[in-house]
């Protein structure tokens, strides 16, 4: 029976893993429903970006508050990291601070040390977020979209982290041999006197119960990832490897447009010409109705979407009280594909159409508020693209309904009568040298 | 300004054997909108002052494409920018200037993959070229010491990542710039984008250009400096929802130059 708690360890262990591993099985499946585009040009830009965006945070202190408490809470969980590696090859081989036979009290002491700062001031970091959020209330927390879920979810990852870091640092308090060594229990000794009335035995079963909490705590927080905003923590990397490098207003140029076009520019090209033997007759769709006419970045951008809303605070139309908001834009689509995604698991992995679209969650309304100003590309910390997909939703409307306001109408029409989007002669374009 | 202007034609200079150095893209704005025509006025004297070799395609100039493109219709879109792209190929242009952020960034960034490729710069740029080659100098500067802020076009700015070249302009007129707390990469959009000029806004409780114009207005401005057509009638329209007209004009820095040559 001794070996039970190493049985029950490697048990949960494996069991977190096939469960994670399962989830990120879905995670690529739903991110591949979406369509080609390719980005693998410039890799040396793609990793450089990654790197200083994701990994160096690049982005996050054009805020500076939120931006620097961000970066504590992040070292924090990469450094802490380390010592969940030393607690799993406990977990495994009912060792007791494996590492620290093997590195020796002084540098073992020092890396706790510095682990137990780290815990510290991610906890402080954490407990402000959560002021920001509940009781100074800032705005963009609070709009429309973050009612509910979004909102209880953004407190549960906050619970988390106070919860996994009082664990951490309660362990420590209560391992009676390692504060006895007084090495690297630069916080925990503070704490320890909470505990020192109690028997040895007594703060040994605390600091077993903290371990175990501490461990199936992580445990737990890797499978929320997949159901909260917190898979930007995985996600971050890839998004901003594969973002788009060119400049923010070159926007795409549908290549099934250019292909009619062409055609219809070619003096060449019969328009009664039959397709080709085994060419593709499937007709082709202008612009998006629903998360499958997106490409597959535009949808790993909706799951790693945090929620965090630097992009609606900055936009335009939703300061002046409209109803768009980018951040809503990725959510829905991510909802949108997330019952997707369920739809084709309930149905062998075949989409059964459900009569339902993107337009079902995003609004014409909040579409055509868009001024395309690139404010929400610009302020995420992560380069996700909310005004690519409003775009593509615009030429759905355009091109396949013809469902544009009457006034863009009005403006097209121009365009295609006399070359400007007012309706002046085109034989008028120099009156202004006359004036 | 009522002083002659050299306007080269397209057609007649080649026609006279010749081809000029830059093409002037006026676009649509800069040719029919009353107050961007201002614009193009103060532009061109620039140019001509500084002997620039340039031509303007007057009635072959055709709608650039970007409204139709940002509201959705890639099809007009494209039909344009094919047209125009014969149009400029079949001229053997290389180089193109224009007074617009939307016309520059359009055929700066996305006639290339339809084989119009050009080399494309914003008239603030071309203006900043001219004035470090020596070729400008200012006469009378009427707005030396004035207080001015420089509101940030979005298809300039963010868009193309170019904030200085205006800003380089307005040192050179020694004005004294103050910088809205919105500004370069943080701007604020002034509303007309996204082909919105068009329309009138989705519901809401402002309009984008008067919160514009009230963070231009917080910097206690006598100018507020643009390189926009568009962002000019927006910010115009904001100090007149505010009644400032008295007080603050809203000049595009060409407009700036032109009158301190």
């Amino acid at each position: 029976m001794q070996y039970i708690d190493n049985i029950l360890f490697v048990v949960l262990l494996i069991g977190a893993g096939w469960f994670f591993a399962k989830n990120v099985k879905t995670l690529i499946r739903n991110i591949k429903l979406g369509q080609d585009v390719d980005r693998t040009d410039n890799t040396s830009e793609r990793w450089k970006n990654m790197v200083k965006i994701a990994l160096g945070q690049g982005k996050m202190t054009r805020r500076p508050v939120s931006g620097l408490l961000h970066i504590v809470v992040y070292v924090g969980f990469i450094i802490i990291n380390i010592e969940v590696l030393e607690i799993i090859i406990d977990g495994v081989f009912g060792t007791h601070r494996v590492f620290q036979p093997l590195l020796g009290n002084g540098i073992y002491g020092f890396l706790i040390g510095v682990f137990e700062v780290f815990a510290f001031m991610v906890l402080v970091a954490v407990i402000v977020f959560w002021i920001r959020r509940n009781v100074i209330k800032i705005k963009r927390f609070w709009k429309d979209e973050m009612k509910g879920w979004p909102k209880a979810d953004a407190n549960w990852i906050l619970y988390f982290e106070m919860v996994l870091m009082s664990l951490f640092l309660i362990m420590n308090a209560t391992d009676v041999h390692f504060q006895a060594l007084n090495h690297g229990n630069v916080i925990s000794q503070f704490i320890a006197p909470l505990f020192s009335g109690l028997s040895e035995a007594t703060q040994h079963l605390i600091e077993t119960s903290a371990w175990w909490l501490h461990i199936i705590g992580i445990f737990i927080f890797l499978n929320y990832l997949y159901y909260s905003k917190h898979l930007h923590i995985l996600l971050a990397f890839p998004n901003t490897f594969f973002a788009n490098l060119k400049p923010k207003g070159q926007f795409t140029n549908d290549a099934n447009v250019t292909k009619e076009v062409m055609l219809m520019m070619d003096p060449d090209a019969d328009p009664y010409a039959m397709p080709e033997e085994g060419a593709d007759e499937v007709l082709a769709k202008f612009g998006a109705s629903d998360v499958t006419d997106l490409n597959w970045v535009q949808l790993l951008n909706a799951y790693t979407c945090t929620e965090c809303g630097r992009c609606t605070s900055s936009c335009p139309a939703n300061l002046t009280g409209k109803k768009l908001s980018p951040r809503k834009i990725m959510m829905d689509t991510r909802d949108r594909l997330e019952e997707v995604g369920k739809n084709m698991d309930a149905n062998n992995g075949v989409f059964n159409d459900d009569g339902k679209n993107l337009f079902d969650w995003i609004t014409k309304e909040e579409i055509w508020a868009c001024t395309s100003c690139n404010a929400c590309v610009e302020e995420c910390p992560v380069n996700i693209d909310p005004l690519s997909i409003i775009t593509e939703m615009r030429r759905y409307l355009v091109m396949e309904e013809s469902a544009a306001p009457q006034e863009l109408n009005n403006m097209m029409q121009n365009v295609e009568n006399n070359g400007a989007p007012w309706p002046y002669n085109q034989m008028d374009r120099l009156n202004w040298v006359k004036e | 300004m009522s002083e002659q202007l050299i306007v080269p034609v397209m057609a007649d200079v080649v026609a006279q054997g010749k081809q000029p150095e830059y093409l002037f893209w006026v676009g649509s704005a800069g040719s029919f909108d009353d107050r961007a025509k201002k614009i193009t006025r103060a532009f061109v004297k620039i140019l001509n002052k500084a002997n620039v070799d340039f031509a303007v395609l007057g009635i072959e100039e055709s709608s650039s494409g970007d409204a139709a493109k940002r509201a959705g219709n890639e099809f007009l879109f494209q039909m344009q920018a094919v047209t125009n792209i014969e149009v400029l190929n079949a001229y053997e242009v290389k180089k193109i200037v224009t007074c617009c952020p939307h016309s520059y960034n359009t055929l700066k960034n996305e006639y290339p993959e339809l084989g119009g490729k050009y080399e494309v710069f914003h008239h603030t740029q071309f203006i900043q070229q001219l004035i470090s080659a020596g070729k400008i100098k200012v006469a009378n500067n009427t707005f030396k010491g004035k207080k001015v802020t420089f509101h940030d076009p979005c298809y300039l700015g963010r868009a193309n990542g170019v904030y200085e070249a205006p800003r380089d302009l307005l040192n050179f007129l020694g004005v004294n710039t103050t910088e809205m707390k919105r500004h370069k990469s943080t701007s604020l959009c002034c509303g007309a984008g996204g082909a919105q000029m068009f329309k009138d806004a989705e519901p809401g409780d402002k309009e984008i250009n008067v919160l514009r114009t009230e963070d231009a207005l917080a910097t206690q401005p006598e100018i507020i400096a643009t390189g926009c057509p568009f962002c000019n009638t927006m910010l115009t329209d904001g100090v007149k929802v505010k009644e400032q007209e008295a007080n603050v004009q809203v000049l595009d820095v060409a407009e700036l130059i032109a009158a301190s040559l």
